[in-house]
């Protein structure tokens, strides 16, 4: 995006709310459409001498769902904490719904109250129950009543079919329940974005449905969504895009047919043929 | 014998006066020392350069002094820069600053214990560092750190004996008084002793019901 682009853009957002600003109001929210509510330019970050992300480009539209895909190491898990900037990035921009991510302090805060996101190892608050792990966001950041943030949580938890568990400590509940609480816990802060890092890598097989479930049915309502998984079931038939990454670098980008059916780079073939061969 | 209950039951409050002292000084020192102790402990962690520096600089100073030079200090020192407080204020302020800079150790080392995936998750709902600290780190922290709590508190009223020495009339000092004036240090010092093992022995169980407390409050994580 140009520096002339960005002026006008930033008069649009101005002129808002003046008297012309029906016209400009559907032009705004028109061009605010059609920007990506994520950009990420020539990323870099290294851990020490490790560069674990090498110049890595990716937009992601809104309301669009894109799998990250690649073999352990390959910096899929990095790239997507990035974004909510739980690593700072050594070099390279990325810019969330045309502003680039804050620095430290209260600015980024209320980036990260935008952004949810699901953890492989759930990371549930474990002295809070269910219910008190999904409303102690709203109440504590966003300063919900308590009473409004219980209503949003029982249907939070109801969603995610988990109404009977609003009162259990975490570590009563399966893997399959935490990780569908942490979802719930994510999404009552109304996120833009929900990034997802590995969300079923730590399950049981039987449970990973459960959540891949939940997942799906999340993506049908139109979040915006960035999924780093092994599970190439999901990527294929719940995501818009998947993103193939290997040593640092997005190497190959395509619809999911098209990348699955029909994968263009060695590395991409080698990864498939390895996954289909178990 | 009978001259020992004598002097016993004609000195009984002084000796009573003793004992409140070294559990004014005690208690007091200790609750002075956890607050200090945790904010030194929160600047020791914080993600602030200057603060953990200043955290650090405290605990090495003040876990490294003797208490004993830490109080004649303050008797003899404050003074001199205009501050005149009380005896039994100069000791509490002492216990306080040495037992601080231990409970920081044991309070990090809590902090320490907790995954930072907890502290990942409350970041990414936009939790700032407080609230964070105050909502889901110290709160789990403080199960793991009851016994090693217990610890720093019977460090604190044993340490509490050296105010003797500057003058604070607490069990010890009483003691002493008393063994000047009938030359029965044995029988004075076993029974100043006794106060010391009674309040130390009932800091443990106190201790071992506060763990059971707070295990049973999370009969989810305890399986």
């Amino acid at each position: 995006m140009g520096p002339e682009r960005l002026a006008f853009l930033s008069v649009y957002r101005q002129e808002r709310f003046s008297r012309r600003g029906a016209g400009f109001a559907i032009l705004v929210y028109l061009d605010k459409m059609a920007t990506p509510l994520v950009e990420v330019r020539d990323v870099h970050k290294a851990f020490g001498t490790f560069e674990a992300l090498r110049g890595v480009d990716l937009d992601i539209g809104r309301g669009e769902k894109v799998a990250l895909v690649g073999a352990s190491g390959s910096g899929k898990s990095t790239l997507c904490r990035c974004i909510n900037r739980l690593e700072t990035i050594t070099s390279g921009t990325i810019t969330f719904d045309g502003q680039p991510l804050p620095q430290e302090g209260k600015a980024l805060a209320e980036h990260r109250a935008q952004v949810g996101m699901v953890f492989q190892a759930f990371n549930l608050f474990p002295h809070f129950t269910a219910l008190e792990n999904v409303t102690l966001a709203p109440m504590r950041v966003r300063k919900l009543a308590k009473a409004d943030a219980d209503a949003e949580a029982r249907e939070l938890l109801a969603r995610v079919g988990l109404s009977d568990k609003a009162d259990n400590y975490p570590a009563e509940l399966s893997g399959g329940q935490q990780q569908r609480v942490a979802i719930a816990r994510a999404l009552a802060m109304h996120p833009q974005l929900m990034l997802f890092d590995e969300p079923t890598s730590a399950l049981d097989p039987e449970m990973i449905s459960e959540v891949l479930d939940v997942m799906s049915e999340l993506a049908n309502e139109g979040m915006t969504m960035l999924v780093v998984t092994h599970e190439m079931g999901f990527a294929r038939h719940a995501c818009d895009r998947v993103c193939f990454m290997d040593e640092g670098q997005i190497v190959e980008q395509a619809a999911p047919d098209d990348f699955f059916d029909n994968p263009q780079s060695e590395r991409a073939k080698d990864f498939l043929s390895k996954l289909l061969h178990h | 014998m009978n001259q020992i209950w004598q002097m016993l039951a004609d000195n009984f409050s002084f000796l009573l006066n003793g004992v409140l002292t070294t559990v004014g000084l005690t208690i007091l020192g200790f609750v002075g020392a956890l607050l200090i102790g945790t904010v030194v402990a929160v600047f020791r962690v914080s993600p602030i350069t200057p603060l953990r520096v200043v955290g650090t600089a405290y605990v090495e100073f003040f876990r490294n002094v003797p208490l004993l030079t830490l109080l004649i200090l303050i008797v003899f020192g404050l003074p001199d820069i205009g501050l005149l407080i009380p005896l039994f204020w100069c000791g509490v302020l002492g216990l306080v600053l040495a037992g601080s800079a231990f409970i920081c150790e044991t309070v990090r080392s809590g902090i320490n214990t907790i995954s930072v995936g907890q502290s990942e998750a409350a970041r990414a709902l936009g939790m700032s560092f407080g609230t964070q600290l105050r909502l889901i780190i110290l709160p789990q922290a403080f199960r793991t750190m009851v016994q090693p709590l217990v610890n720093n508190f019977i460090g604190i009223l044993i340490g509490s004996s050296l105010a003797a020495a500057v003058g604070v009339s607490d069990i010890t000092n009483v003691t002493q008084q008393l063994n000047i004036r009938y030359a029965e240090a044995v029988v004075l010092f076993l029974l100043s002793g006794a106060v010391y093992l009674v309040f130390a022995l009932g800091a443990g169980r106190i201790g071992s019901w506060l763990e059971g407390l707070v295990s049973t409050s999370r009969i989810g994580s305890a399986r």
